[in-house]
C-alpha cells in the first residue's frame, strides 16, 4: 500500500507500551487520507498524545506496522527518519519552543534544518509571523511571550515548511475562544489551500463543530472508535486537494 | 473569521547535513553560548599545560642524552695506576707515546696532576694534594671515530704490553647508568603525556555527556523538526571547538611560561651537560603541535560521545 492508492498513513494492529507497563494503545488499525482534516478526541489519559507521538515519529510502536508516505516505518533505518520528519509539521502540547531562540529563529528552524537559503528564510519567516499576527514579536524570546503568542509561534513553525501532514496536540488549550477559532481557521486554510492533511488532538468537543467536514477519531483507554466512519472509508474522493470541497 | 492567504515559502533543497551549520553566522546559535565560567576550558588548559611541560622536558632530556653520547662516543680514558710517583710519571709519559702511535687515536691529553687534584679535592680534601694518596695518571684520548669494544680491547693490550697497570675505559661506558636514567625519564614524560591525553579525553567525554543532558530538550526538538544526527553533532562540536581552543591557548601559554622559567634555571647552572638539553627548532614545532593535538583529541572524543548518545534517541 502506498500514496498512489490514496493513503498517507496506515496503522495496522499497532500497540504501544512504555517499558514493561500495560499497553497505552492497543490494536490500532486505521488509515489517514491526503488532504483530510481529522480531530482526535478522547478524555485525558486516553492515549491521544501517545498516538500523536507515533504519528510525528517520536516513538516507535511496540508491535504492529505503520506506513507513512508509502514507507514502512518498522524497517526504516533511523538515518532516514529526518527526511520523513521534514514532511511533518507538529504543534506540541507544550509548544516545545527552543527557549533561548527568538520567535523568528524558532519559526526559521525547519527551513534552516532543511538547508533553505538564508535570504529567503528571512522573508518567509517574516511573512509567516505576520500571518499569525506576531510580526512585532519576532525578536522576543519564548519566556517573554504569553501562552497564546507561544502557541502561534509553534503553529508558525509547524506550517512554515508546508508540511504534507500537520499534527497538533491540544493547539487551542492555552488560548481564549476567539484565538482558538482563529487558529482553527489557520489550520483549515492550510488544509484547503495547500492540501495538508491535518490531525488535531483535542478534548474540547465544541471545537469539533467549528470545522465542517472534519473527521473524528475517538480514543478511549487506548482503543480507537470511529463515529464518522472516516477511518474505514476514504473521505469524499471528489474535489481537490484531499477529497474535501 | 477571515484568514489571509498563506505566505510563500522558499523552495527547500535536498537535505544537506552541513546546511544548518554553514548558515549559523547569520542565524542565532542553536545552543546558548556557554558562560566562560564553565570548567571544561580550564581543565583543558591545565592538561595542555602539563603536556607542554612534559613534552618539553622529554625532548630536552633526549637532546641532552644525544649530545652527551655524541661527545663521549669517540673518547676513551686511560688510567695508569702506580703507587710510586716517579715511576707513575714515567709510565704516564710512555703511555702517551704508545697512544700517539695508534692510528685510531686522534688526540691525546695527559691530565695535569693539579687538575686531577682539583677534581678530587671535594671528595678527598687536603689528601688530594698531599701526595699521601696515590692518584693514578689520567689520559684523555680522542679517537678518530667511535671505537668498537674489540678496538678498545686492542688499545688496552698494546698499552699493557709496555705499561703495567694501564687501563682503558670508554667514557660512554662510564655514563651508561646516567643514560639509562635519562631514558627512564623520557619514558616517564611520554607516559605522562599519554595519561594526560586520556584525562583530556575523559574530561571532554564527561563535558559532552553533560552538555547533551543539559540540552536534551533542544536536541529532541531539532530531531523532531527533521534535524539529522550530523547537524546536531556539528552544533555541539562548534561549542566544543570554542572551549577546547580557548583552553588550549591558555594551557599552551601557561606551559610555555613554565618551560621558559625552567630553562632560565638550568641556564643559570652554566653546566655543559645541561646546555646539551637546549630545545631545537623541531622541538619547538613539536611543542607547538600540542595544543592542536589537544583540540583535535577533544573534537574526536566529543564527536564519538555525541554520536553514541544520539543513537540512543529515535
Amino acid at each position: 500500500m502506498n500514496e498512489r492508492s490514496g493513503e498517507i498513513v496506515k496503522f495496522d494492529n499497532v500497540g504501544l507500551r512504555y517499558g514493561t507497563d500495560p499497553e497505552v494503545l492497543s490494536n490500532l488499525s486505521f488509515t489517514l487520507y491526503p488532504g483530510s482534516f481529522y480531530f482526535l478526541t478522547g478524555a485525558s489519559g486516553a492515549g491521544k498524545t501517545s498516538l500523536l507521538k507515533l504519528l510525528y515519529l517520536a516513538q516507535r510502536p511496540s508491535r504492529g506496522a505503520i506506513r507513512m508516505f508509502g514507507q514502512d516505518l518498522m524497517t526504516m533505518p533511523r538515518e532516514r527518519l529526518p527526511g520523513l520528519r521534514r514532511q511533518l509539521g507538529v504543534v506540541f502540547q507544550n509548544f516545545r519552543l527552543v527557549p533561548h531562540l527568538t520567535a523568528f529563529d524558532n519559526v526559521a528552524l525547519p527551513l534552516r534544518l532543511a538547508g533553505a537559503d538564508e535570504g529567503r528564510v528571512t522573508k518567509a519567516v517574516s511573512d509567516m509571523l505576520e500571518w499569525v499576527g506576531l510580526a512585532h514579536r519576532g525578536q522576543a524570546i519564548p519566556a517573554t511571550m504569553s501562552g497564546g503568542e507561544q502557541q502561534r509561534v509553534a503553529i508558525a513553525r509547524a506550517v512554515i515548511a508546508r508540511p504534507r501532514m500537520l499534527i497538533a496536540d491540544e493547539p487551542t488549550g492555552n488560548v481564549d475562544p476567539e484565538m482558538a477559532l482563529k487558529l482553527l481557521r489557520l489550520f483549515e486554510a492550510l488544509n484547503n489551500r495547500v492540501g495538508t492533511t491535518v490531525v488535531v488532538a483535542t478534548h474540547d468537543v465544541h471545537l469539533l463543530k467549528k470545522v465542517p467536514d472534519s473527521l473524528i477519531m475517538r480514543l478511549s483507554k487506548g482503543q480507537l472508535s470511529d463515529p464518522t466512519g472516516a477511518l474505514r472509508f476514504p473521505p469524499r474522493p471528489s474535489g481537490a486537494p484531499g477529497g474535501r470541497a | 473569521m477571515s484568514v489571509p492567504p498563506l505566505p510563500e515559502v522558499p523552495a527547500v533543497a535536498a537535505p544537506t547535513p552541513a546546511a544548518m551549520v554553514a548558515k549559523q553566522p547569520s542565524a542565532a546559535p542553536l545552543l546558548p553560548r556557554p558562560r566562560r565560567g564553565g570548567l571544561m576550558p580550564w581543565v583543558i588548559a591545565i592538561l595542555i599545560a602539563l603536556v607542554v611541560v612534559a613534552a618539553a622536558g622529554g625532548l630536552a632530556l633526549r637532546n641532552l642524552a644525544a649530545n652527551a653520547r655524541a661527545d663521549l662516543a669517540a673518547a676513551v680514558t686511560v688510567q695508569v695506576i702506580e703507587p710510586n710517583p716517579d715511576l707513575r710519571s714515567q709510565r704516564g709519559a710512555a703511555a702517551v707515546g704508545v697512544l700517539r702511535g695508534i692510528d685510531l687515536v686522534r688526540a691525546v691529553r695527559l691530565v695535569p696532576e693539579s687538575e686531577l687534584a682539583a677534581l678530587l679535592e671535594p671528595w678527598l680534601g687536603a689528601a688530594a694534594t698531599s701526595g699521601d694518596v696515590p692518584i693514578p695518571v689520567l689520559i684523555d684520548v680522542t679517537l678518530t671515530r667511535k671505537a668498537s669494544p674489540a678496538e678498545i680491547a686492542a688499545i688496552e693490550t698494546r698499552l699493557a704490553a709496555r705499561i703495567p697497570g694501564a687501563r682503558v675505559e670508554a667514557q660512554s661506558e662510564v655514563l651508561k647508568p646516567v643514560y639509562r636514567a635519562l631514558a627512564a625519564l623520557q619514558w616517564l614524560a611520554l607516559g605522562l603525556i599519554v595519561l594526560v591525553a586520556l584525562a583530556t579525553a575523559a574530561a571532554v567525554w564527561l563535558a559532552a555527556r553533560n552538555a547533551l543532558a543539559q540540552h536534551r530538550e533542544t536536541v529532541e526538538i531539532l530531531h523532531l523538526l527533521g534535524g539529522t544526527d550530523s547537524q546536531i553533532t556539528r552544533i555541539f562540536l562548534a561549542a566544543v571547538l570554542r572551549e577546547a581552543a580557548f583552553g588550549a591557548m591558555v594551557g599552551t601559554a601557561l606551559g610555555l611560561g613554565a618551560v621558559w622559567l625552567l630553562g632560565q634555571q638550568f641556564a643559570a647552572l652554566d653546566s655543559g651537560m645541561a646546555g646539551g638539553g637546549a630545545l631545537m627548532l623541531a622541538d619547538w614545532l613539536a611543542i607547538a603541535a600540542v595544543p592542536l593535538a589537544g583540540v583535535l583529541l577533544a573534537l574526536a572524543t566529543a564527536r564519538m560521545t555525541i554520536a553514541l548518545a544520539l543513537k540512543d534517541m529515535l
